[in-house]
């Protein structure tokens, strides 16, 4: 497999002097095509800027971060906005969808930006929407789906221009648990099918079970990587609550992981 | 990639476009209406002094411009006709009486206007035949009052002045009709000086005797000579006369410009609330759209297309308004009496319609600079 994406020691600061907050601090990490990645942590760790730096939407304080062999660092800002609409499939927390647009015309913009053609571009939206259980939802506006629709439709623009880098914040925060869960299943099934690079943030555990990696951050640094597939099965099933990020002592490895601050049961859902 | 995005952003938000074109049709409909007042108004007040074929205009010095103050006699007029580089001239009086008509109709105030038949200041003619000098007690009318009253040429009318303390009625014979000549708010009807002498109200039936008194000299010049070296040579040849250009005499005129500047603050108030009632809707619906439009730029849509969906989005709104306000002030125009100087014409609706298309796009202005600094950053909920 190949290297999708190559972070070396990346950090990035907020503010200057007293003010000054390190909200990632030195991270390096290597994605490869066809990888599935959760970024864990508490909040405030530095998930959220570490992902829009990746996406070419925040420049670094240091370090450098590589995408197919592109360095962010050397694109002006007119590049960085080409390159995401290329390179990078986006699935945000909430406003993922242009409320005007039909579940198909959504989809197909992300083609249309890239200058495909009328025709191909509803084709191919059209199949990957089919493919997400969303046959029936085509000329749905998106204030006529449910969540779990909506997120469908932005999983399905995040793919459909076979982008080398696919992101997600939260992509399953105003999701109930099953809901939730059969969205990352199918999220992770097409990177995996497709071979593209994945990186999904979340608070909540279970939604880890079919990610290849588990990365964890506290206080914008990665603590922790679990890569062992009985790891991540056991810790996904063991938080049966629904608690955020709380991982157990005695089953990571090597390192001392911090525990997270108190879980903060039912978040009030996000539309 | 913007035309897209504005097309489908208006057409399924229909419903609220269209009703806020509904406000720009609005201020369409009081822009041409209050345009088409002032037309109309200047109209009623200049049309005959601007169909007049001069270059010129003489009038007696320290009048101030003023065509009903100013007195012109008949040896000036031949002094001025003297002058080298003067190609034609004719002395112009003006007065003001009443047609009266016996078949129930209203009677009708006119403006009465003398010429010297033959010379400069005698109207071409849609009908009929021009005055001619022999030929006292020949009128000639605006096709507007023919039409309205329903006159033709050879038809007799009588006309009513106020001469001493009687009113006195002259029998008068329609020789021509010309096209619409307003003058000081009343229809033209014109005769021969000598006519206009005899009819014109005055303080004692009695014509007076002597030289012919006019109010103006309408001077035209010969080809290719300078208006301004003329105008010299007459001021300085001619005494106690001033001399002035159509315009400047025609907005000399008491009432004209007041009347006109009114009008005209009128049409920029209309501009100035269209272009905040624009400048107000866009800039709350762009600021409602700042997470959408964060998301489009994260997603990798180029500013420049942000920017010209947010321009093409004003613009279509903006003549969608245009075109409704332009089809009720149409319907409207239909049913208003034709008393109400309305009056419309090319230049006047184009100029108000150019200047209703730039009030979208300036209105617009702060929401397109809104919708371009939008930071793609915020669709991920961090700032920079
Ligand atoms: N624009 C900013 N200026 C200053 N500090 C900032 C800014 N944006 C984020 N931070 C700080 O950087 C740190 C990391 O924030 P970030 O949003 O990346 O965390 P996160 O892991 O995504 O948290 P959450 O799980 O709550 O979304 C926090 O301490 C935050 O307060
Ligand atoms: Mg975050």
């Amino acid at each position: 497999m190949t290297t999708a994406l190559e972070i070396t020691k990346v950090s990035k600061i907020y503010g200057k002097g007293d003010n000054a907050v390190k909200a990632v601090d030195q991270v390096s990490l290597d994605v490869k095509a066809g990888e599935f990645i959760a970024l864990v942590g508490p909040s405030g760790s530095g998930k959220t800027s570490l992902l829009a730096m990746l996406a070419a939407l925040l420049s670094p304080s240091e370090g450098s971060i590589f995408i197919d062999n592109s360095d962010l660092r050397k694109m002006a800002e007119k590049e960085r906005t080409r390159f995401r609409r290329e390179k990078i499939g986006f699935t945000f927390q909430a406003n993922n969808l242009v409320p005007y647009l039909t579940a198909l015309e959504n989809v197909s913009l992300m083609l249309k930006l890239n200058n495909v053609g009328n025709k191909e571009s509803i084709q191919k939206a059209e199949q990957i929407l089919v493919r997400l259980g969303l046959e029936d939802r085509l000329s749905s506006f998106p204030r006529q789906l449910s969540g779990g629709q909506k997120q469908r439709v932005a999983i399905a623009r995040a793919l459909v221009h076979n982008p080398s880098l696919v992101l997600a914040d939260e992509p399953t925060a105003s999701l109930d648990t099953d809901r939730a869960y059969q969205v990352v299943k199918t999220f992770s099934d097409l990177i995996h099918e497709q071979g593209r690079a994945g990186i999904m943030v979340t608070h909540d555990l279970r939604m880890t079970k079919h990610v290849d990696k588990i990365v964890q951050m506290v206080d914008g640094k990665i603590v922790n990587i679990i890569s062992n597939q009985i790891e991540i099965e056991a810790l996904s099933a063991n938080d049966s609550f629904g608690m955020p990020i709380q991982i157990p002592q005695n089953t990571s490895s090597q390192l001392n992981i911090p525990l997270a601050p108190p879980p903060t049961v039912s978040t009030p859902a996000r539309v | 990639m913007s035309f897209y995005l504005s097309i489908r952003e208006v057409w399924r938000n229909r419903g609220r476009f269209v009703l806020f074109s509904l406000v720009i049709a609005l201020i369409t409909i009081l822009v041409l209406f209050v345009a088409a007042l002032g037309n109309g108004l200047a109209n009623a007040n200049r049309q005959f002094i601007d169909k007049l074929d001069a270059d010129l205009i003489v009038l007696q010095e320290n009048v101030d411009l003023n065509l009903t103050s100013s007195r012109i006699t008949q040896d000036k007029l031949e002094d001025i006709k003297s002058i080298a580089g003067v190609a034609e001239a004719g002395l112009l009086a003006f007065s003001s009486a009443t047609l009266v008509f016996d078949n129930g109709l209203e009677t009708l105030d006119v403006s009465i206007i003398g010429v010297t038949p033959g010379e400069l200041g005698n109207p071409s003619l849609l009908e009929g035949n021009p005055l001619n000098n022999s030929s006292a007690n020949e009128i000639i009318i605006d096709n507007k009052v023919a039409d309205n009253i329903g006159l033709q040429v050879g038809d007799q009318v009588s006309l009513r002045s106020i001469q001493g303390e009687d009113e006195s009625f002259f029998d008068l014979t329609i020789a021509g009709i010309t096209d619409e000549r307003q003058f000081f708010f009343a229809s033209s009807v014109i005769m021969s000086l000598t006519t206009w002498n005899e009819v014109r109200p005055q303080a004692s039936p009695a014509p007076q005797s002597g030289d012919v008194l006019g109010n103006m000299v309408a001077v035209k010049l010969a080809d290719g000579v300078d208006q301004s070296i003329i105008e010299g040579r007459l001021i300085n040849t001619i005494e106690k006369i001033e001399v002035a250009d159509k315009i400047t005499v025609i907005e000399a005129q008491p009432g004209y410009g007041p009347q006109q500047a009114t009008v005209n603050a009128q049409k920029g108030f209309a501009y100035l609330i269209g272009v905040l009632v624009v400048g107000g809707f866009f800039q709350i619906q762009t600021l409602q759209k700042v997470p959408q439009l964060g998301m489009l730029k994260a997603i990798g849509t180029d500013n420049r297309t942000v920017g010209a969906a947010a321009l093409m989005q004003i613009i279509i709104v903006t003549i969608i308004g245009i075109l409704i306000g332009g089809i009720g002030v149409f319907l409207l125009y239909l049913g208003i009496p034709d008393s109400v100087p309305l009056s419309f014409n090319v230049p006047t609706v184009l100029t108000a319609i150019g200047s209703l298309l730039l009030i979208g796009p300036i209105g617009g202005l702060v929401s397109i600079r809104i919708a371009l600094k939008v930071e793609p950053l915020t669709a991920i909920g961090l700032s920079s």
